[in-house]
């Protein structure tokens, strides 16, 4: 009943998403208020309807209902309450109900929180993202329905893929896909202003925060995945340019330019164009993961079971939307207009440049992703593009961006002049080559490529302290007012400096780990013992050890150094019993410095284990760097003054929208 | 309407062109570079008589099927019996790679489930396997009688591919002189 | 797999109730700079069979045979360039997930650097057109007093 049930709500929530998106957007074209109110009320029946669906898929996963085909693909009665939810969407239909679930969430946020926007604006908003919806209900309902049947029903589940039974990766999807679904906000909000005419700066402060807050979650949702491979997949990698990663990426770089975009369409009003082709490029490259994902077109260890006729509807949604919009794009950008003047050297034209970068480099990550479906395609054989290229070709491209990112925020708007500025910068820059050099020759080895990946890291630290210094101390202030400057500082601006702070440390997590790693693949029974990096592992034994699921073989090392132990680590090998695929869980001992990473290898005739032995420097600061960006972007939303303002935007918009 | 702001709509459809295209395309399936080369050469064992070997020169002047095969691989007993059929009427010689396999498992299996090949070669350690590129069992090539490969097929075969590649390839390898 | 590791369990107890004497472990190879030299190549290389993984972490049967290969090679004296031609040769390129530099995958390195050089262009093109274009094309200036309210006070001769 409750899987029928749920079917049928999909229906109602399919019908509501069509009324949410024809009404209001038909009423915008012909200014019929009363249909632009039903905007508001129709997302919320929409987000009641999917959210009930939700909860009836739930429910069969938490009742062990292996009548339900999805529920018996993905779970089994073995399976903690825990993993049972997660399990939800644990595979393509139910992950394809969460993205739906997401999408709804962001609506009704949208839809609580725009009484300050003009009627026909929100109506638009609204009317789009119900767009988006019918699209994603619609492609549910005809090809990846979550509640189908099973008859007769399963006796026991197949269960829950192993490498997706662990807190990190429940975490992972729904975080990824409030940030993808977030970008559909922006997305909505450019075609909102496209299809208006009006694309003032009232507009971009509007957009900005949603905008930032979809941005944090995809961060964290990256972030996460990322930490998740390196915990679980047991090879100490923690980014391998798989297709699907690239996928997310994508997104994220086209959302960070966005960001930084709408800074410039807010202040100055300009790179207006840039900015709607932003969001307009953003929410399609989440769209074009969507489609990368489930159509099997790519080969990827994420991939979803394929199908090609699912991948053909996503095509098809595809083209239509992102067609759409570049179409209806090409047709209204040519009367945006310019925004105000800025000079050939000023933070308008280095968040250009920054913005250039952004794209060639995703730019760069799709020609990468999709060159070997191009090959193919065209009939010239078969190729594989992986880290080595991607690790190339991307860090190469960063350089000039974290220049950029030094310079830009010591420059000032509209116009600066070069003398006075290469001055103030040069300094940080020496002072980082110096820096790089010192780390370099602390850890034992000084290399090219790792110098430049350092300075790069302190150079973004150093000129962000020569901007920070005359703000908390100017010339005759004294020491004691720091903490009273400080508060005068915008928020907005701790949070850039906080976020661009985040990026030094990934760059530096990134090139100490990348240079200074090591590792040891030893043989090991117990009382065995053997040095890394300075740290002694002693194997202590083995024992068998019962999961609520698996069974798993775990090793017992002590890592010391210098005669005292710092840590006790257990490494597993575990079979789960329904799949029987082995897994392997590392034994890890982190701290801000280094990683101690363990784990077990094959098993040797005899009972002894390979285990291999990692000494990873920093590589904390990676997942530490995406912290502070994210931190930096919840700040940038925090800011005053996109409440403080609102009150005087309504009237000057209503103003435009009179003149209009 | 400036032209140039069509540029990505442009861009875009050739773009959704060639995903649409991909659709049909395995991702996973890798081609062989072996094909129109000369058979790596090999001397092998026999399964029936591990005393016996044979090498690739013994099977010169004919056009020949290597089947790859396993005990341990469940696709194989799928395509099995339309091998055992197939030989009944083929006009080339069909050899077996038993690789990476156990002598004893091997010849029981082909004693339970019929045996189409001329003869079975073992390759207990891969190596063979190795130099022909395979990467997953069952995979079959078709060899001409000057030794160079001709064909290549990954995965069990079907009655099409018998009937519309093989079939044909082998007789027209065979017919030339 | 599930019987295997109570065999072990039982195996690993009997070890340890004999006087058993603890040694350093012994490196699975016994030549460090030579694993070196192997990981190295495998890391490029791509695991046909789960195809999502290099051959260095694969644990599947091929892997860990291609990777004695590799080893064998490299004591025979093998170059690195030599090992992955034996590669291609057997599997295509499809195996190196650096593709190699052909005329089929110019575009995919020329690409990238080709795309910063006209990104650059274009923007150098776009930043002398504003410079040159009539100021009514622009918005005005809605902040006269040049209120850069976060630029660097440092720099602004004004304050």
């Amino acid at each position: 009943m409750i899987p029928e049930l749920g079917h049928l709500l999909l229906y109602f929530a399919l019908g509501a998403a069509l009324l949410q998106a024809v009404l209001p957007l038909i009423g915008a074209h012909r200014e019929r208020r009363d249909w632009m109110l039903l905007a508001r009320p129709l997302s919320w029946a929409q987000g009641a309807l999917v959210l009930a669906a939700f909860v009836a898929l739930s429910a069969s996963f938490v009742r062990n209902d292996f009548s339900v085909l999805y529920v018996a693909s993905n779970s089994n009665s073995g399976l903690p309450l825990f993993y049972r939810l997660a399990a939800v969407w644990g595979g393509h239909e139910g992950s394809l109900l969460l993205w739906v679930l997401m999408l709804s969430v962001w609506t009704v946020a949208v839809a609580r929180f725009s009484h300050k926007l003009p009627l026909t604006f929100a109506a638009r908003i609204l009317g789009v993202m119900g767009l988006v919806s019918v699209g994603f209900l619609l492609f549910m309902l005809l090809t990846s329905n979550p509640f189908d049947r099973l008859l007769p029903a399963a006796a026991d589940g197949r269960d829950l893929n192993p490498l997706l039974q662990d807190p990190g990766m429940v975490i992972h999807p729904p975080m990824l896909y409030m940030g993808y679904v977030g970008f559909s906000v922006a997305f909505a909000f450019a075609i909102a202003a496209l299809l208006g005419g009006n694309l003032d700066a009232a507009w971009a402060r509007w957009t900005r925060p949603w905008t930032t807050a979809a941005w944090v979650f995809l961060t964290f949702g990256i972030g996460l995945g990322s930490w998740w491979a390196y915990n679980e997949l047991g090879w100490g990698g923690w980014w391998f340019w798989d297709p699907v990663e690239n996928a997310s990426f994508m997104p994220w770089l086209a959302g960070t330019a966005l960001i930084h975009s709408l800074a410039v369409s807010e202040k100055r009003g300009g790179f207006k164009v840039w900015t709607v082709w932003l969001a307009i490029m953003a929410f399609s490259l989440s769209l074009l993961g969507t489609f990368l994902v489930r159509s099997g077109v790519l080969s990827s260890v994420h991939a979803f079971a394929t199908d090609p006729k699912r991948g053909l509807f996503i095509l098809a949604f595809l083209v239509i939307t992102i067609g759409g919009s570049l179409l209806l794009f090409a047709w209204r950008a040519p009367k945006v207009g310019l925004g105000q003047r800025f000079g050939l050297l000023s933070r308008e034209s280095l968040l250009l440049v920054n913005n250039m970068m952004l794209a060639v480099a995703t730019g760069a990550v799709l020609l990468g992703t999709l060159y070997p479906l191009f090959l193919d395609a065209l009939g010239m054989g078969k190729i594989s593009v992986g880290p080595p290229y991607f690790d190339t070709v991307f860090g190469l491209l960063m350089a000039p961006l974290v220049l950029v990112m030094g310079i830009g925020p010591l420059t000032r708007w509209k116009h600066d002049e070069g003398g006075p500025l290469a001055r103030r910068l040069a300094l940080p820059l020496v002072a980082a080559v110096i820096a790089a050099l010192i780390v370099g020759f602390a850890a034992g080895r000084i290399s090219l490529v790792t110098t430049g990946g350092l300075t790069m890291a302190f150079w973004i630290v150093f000129s962000l302290l020569v901007d920070l210094k005359p703000r908390l101390l100017p010339a005759g202030g004294s020491a004691g007012q720091i903490l009273h400057r400080a508060r005068l500082i915008p928020v907005a601006m701790w949070g850039m400096m906080l976020a661009h702070f985040g990026v030094a440390a990934f760059s530096f997590g990134v090139a100490m780990v990348k240079t200074y790693e090591t590792e040891k693949d030893v043989k090991m029974g117990p009382g065995d013992s053997t040095e890394v990096a300075g740290y002694v592992f002693k194997m202590n034994g083995f024992q068998e050890v019962q999961g609520p699921n698996y069974v798993a073989m775990q090793g017992q090392l002590e890592v010391s150094r210098d005669g005292q132990t710092i840590a006790v680590l257990r490494p597993q090998k575990r079979i789960y019993r329904v799949q029987q695929n082995p897994m392997t869980e590392a034994g890890v001992h982190s701290n801000a410095w280094r990683d101690l990473y363990v784990s077990m290898g094959e098993q040797l005739p005899g009972g002894d284990w390979v285990v291999r032995l990692q000494y990873k420097p920093f590589i904390t600061w990676i997942w530490g760097g995406c912290l502070l960006m994210m931190a930096g972007g919840v700040l940038a939303i925090a800011d005053r003054r996109y409440r403080v303002r609102s009150g005087a935007t309504v009237s000057r918009a209503a103003g435009v929208e009179a003149a209009a | 309407m400036s032209w140039r702001y069509l540029v990505p709509l442009a861009l875009f459809l050739v773009l959704a062109g060639f995903l649409g295209f991909g659709l049909n395309l395995n991702p996973r399936e890798v081609p062989s570079p072996l094909i129109d080369k000369p058979a790596p050469a090999f001397r092998a064992k026999l399964l029936a008589d591990p005393a016996k070997t044979i090498a690739k020169e013994d099977l010169a002047g004919k056009a020949w099927i290597l089947n790859v095969w396993a005990s341990w691989c469940a696709p194989c007993r799928e395509e099995h019996p339309l091998w055992v059929a197939y030989a009944r009427q083929s006009p080339v010689p069909i050899y077996g790679l038993n690789y990476k396999d156990q002598t004893k498992a091997g010849q029981a299996w082909l004693q339970q489930l019929g045996n189409p090949y001329a003869e079975s070669l073992t390759d207990p350690d891969g190596r063979i396997g190795i130099d022909y590129g395979v990467y997953g069992v069952p995979e079959t090539f078709v060899i001409d009688r000057a030794g160079v490969i001709r064909y290549k097929h990954i995965g069990p075969i079907t009655a099409d591919v018998l009937r519309d590649k093989i079939d044909p390839l082998v007789k027209r390898l065979n017919a030339s002189v | 797999m599930f019987k295997r590791l109570r065999l072990l369990l039982l195996l690993t107890l009997a070890a340890l109730l004999l006087p058993g004497f603890a040694k350093d472990a012994e490196p699975v190879n016994s030549d460090p700079a030579l694993e070196k030299r192997v990981m190295a190549l495998a890391v490029e290389l791509r695991c046909l069979v789960c195809q999502n993984q290099t051959i260095a972490d694969s644990h599947a049967e091929l892997a860990v045979d291609l990777r004695n290969q590799i080893r064998t090679m490299l004591q025979q004296g093998q170059s690195d360039d030599q090992i992955r031609r034996y590669m291609t040769d057997r599997y295509g390129d499809f195996v190196l997930y650096k593709p190699p530099f052909k005329a089929t995958t110019a575009l995919l390195w020329v690409g990238p650097p080709l795309l910063l050089v006209a990104a650059l262009a274009a923007l150098f093109v776009m930043l002398r057109r504003r410079q040159n274009a009539s100021p009514d094309a622009f918005d005005p200036d809605d902040d006269p007093n040049d209120n850069n309210d976060d630029a660097s006070p440092a720099g602004n001769p004004a304050r």
